[in-house]
């Protein structure tokens, strides 16, 4: 990874998240009201718009939704990378995110692949969750 | 029933470009103004009868919102006493002839200038990063999505997967394309191009090749807008504004509701026709916004020329090349004419000229009624409009 791989600007509601994420495990935001998690982390739930929210530990298994293996690089910070796959992962528990899938093969990757978190320190503050397929 | 304050378009302009890039030297400001003053001049009008400005853009004097109205109107030397910054991506100016449709109606306007301008090409300013990664686009920026082009290639992933389309028929669309570009010596790409040219091409961000994106190229264009009344007097044969509508879904391409599914297309399409009173058998010429090769496919769907899914077949066998039976994108669309970052103005531009019945070698023969879509940001937004000759 190069080292000048642009950094999430955290704000006050992507600090749990990234905090957990830092530590290790996958955090992400769960309606008091109508009991389904949701990412990105907002101040409301996008589903019931419920301001009753907390972090809920997952599971950090989940399939590829879609991909796509770039072969030119978004912008010279992933020059090295190319080719790398950014994948669209819906978790098991609804929500979707992007991520990168590590992998030796990009040809391997599907829609479907069941994949699980791997978490990649990029600084001292932030730590991003990357995914394997299983 | 007909009104005097009905919406008609009654000027246009577009900058002449070569290998891409401006011919007259001026600032990306100057090309705004060159052709807003060609388009109101071209009606019989003058800058100082605008009184509604509407432009949306990736220039401006860095700060708070960018304030694109005001940067504009101060260069033109007008004080505009409706605008709109609507800014929507590339979709935003077919937004634009709404807002101006309804503040004619309104009386809250008599002449409205929609201007676009990038110099993006001479300023070599594009690459596929860019995007802050702040609010959302923190969940995106920093895992190297390549922007837009990964949230259409996601896009096509899915559709791929999900209904059988194929690399070969979203090639169709470019191979189409080039043959009207063939056709408008105004268009950058006239040079042959066949499916395999395309499937050869560079892949750029899976599965899309460089043939299936649009071109990088400097840009600037014009409408004006006025009242079915005020046009009587005016120089140019007025073409109506029936109907529209907008739409949009999510930033994030992780937000996007449905990766195979167009859903600002299908509602913004609905509302466009159902206030024109028209229905898909009317509509004699198309031109949707052609980012990339699978944006027209899922947006063709969307509106219903052909059910979800079945795009890769409604596109097949050339039907959307001249002598088609599907014509559109008939100057040679984003794909092989001119993609100045925000292409939407210069679909309406060419609708209208077809209306007008001045194209020339790609004139389809007897078109009264058109149908323009833009679709902007990452498959974000979606606007319509229905155009009809009186
Ligand atoms: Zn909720």
């Amino acid at each position: 990874m190069s080292t000048e791989q642009p950094l999430p600007v955290i704000d006050h509601d992507s600090a749990p998240y990234w905090q957990a994420a830092h530590e290790g495990h996958l955090d992400i935001p769960l309606c008091g009201d109508c009991g389904k998690h949701h990412f990105y982390p907002r101040a409301i739930c996008p589903h019931c718009h419920s301001d009753n929210l907390n972090f809920d530990t997952v599971s950090g298994r989940g399939e590829v939704h879609t991909f796509t293996v770039a072969r030119r690089p978004a912008g010279p910070a992933f020059a090295d990378d190319v080719p790398y796959v950014v994948a669209l992962i819906e978790l098991e528990e609804g929500p979707r995110m992007m991520s990168r899938i590590q992998t030796d093969d990009p040809e391997k990757v599907h829609i479907g692949a069941k994949v699980e978190v791997t978490f990649v320190k990029a600084s001292d503050e932030i730590t991003f969750p990357y995914f394997r397929m299983t | 029933m007909k009104n005097g304050r009905d919406p008609v378009i009654v000027g246009l302009a577009d900058a002449p470009i070569e290998d891409g890039k401006f011919v007259t030297k001026a600032s990306v400001l100057g090309h705004a103004a060159l052709v807003a003053k060609a388009a109101v001049e071209e009606a019989g009008l003058t800058l100082d009868d605008v009184d509604g400005l509407l432009t949306a853009g990736m220039w401006g004097v860095p700060g708070p919102g960018q304030l694109a109205t005001v940067t504009l109107g101060e260069y033109l030397g007008i004080m505009p006493t409706y605008v709109d910054g609507t800014n929507i991506g590339g979709s935003a100016f077919e937004a634009h002839v709404a807002h101006a449709a309804m503040a004619l109606r309104e009386g809250y306007c008599e002449v409205a200038l929609i201007v676009y301008s990038s110099d993006q090409k001479s300023l070599r300013s594009r690459n596929l990063g860019g995007r802050p990664s702040v609010l959302s686009m923190q969940h995106e920026t920093p895992y190297g999505m390549p922007t837009p082009v990964g949230g259409y290639a996601m896009a096509a992933q899915r559709h791929m997967h999900e209904y059988g389309t194929t690399s070969e028929n979203l090639a169709e669309i470019a191979v189409a394309t080039r043959k009207w570009a063939q056709l408008n010596p105004a268009a950058t790409r006239r040079d042959p191009l066949t499916v395999d040219d395309v499937l050869s091409s560079t892949m750029i961000s899976e599965p899309l090749h460089l043939l299936d994106c649009c071109l990088v190229t400097d840009g600037a264009g014009a409408i004006v807008m006025t009242t079915a009344e005020r046009a009587k007097d005016l120089r140019t044969k007025p073409i109506a504004v029936k109907g529209y509508g907008e739409a949009h879904t999510h930033w994030a391409i992780a937000e996007m509701p449905d990766l195979a599914r167009l859903l600002p297309a299908q509602k913004a399409g609905e509302t466009a026709m159902k206030m024109a009173g028209v229905s898909h058998s009317d509509i004699d010429v198309v031109e949707v916004y052609d980012s990339f090769t699978i944006t027209v496919l899922l947006t063709l769907e969307a509106l219903g020329f052909c059910k979800i899914g079945e795009g890769g077949d409604f596109v097949s066998g050339q039907r959307t090349a001249p002598g088609g039976a599907f014509p559109m994108n008939t100057n040679g669309g984003g794909l092989s004419a001119l993609h100045p970052g925000m292409y939407g103005i210069f679909l309406l531009i060419e609708a209208t000229r077809q209306l007008r019945g001045v194209c020339g070698d790609r004139q389809v023969a007897g078109a009264e009624t058109a149908l323009v879509h833009g679709t902007g940001g990452t498959l974000s937004s979606g606007a319509t409009v229905i155009l009809q000759k009186d």
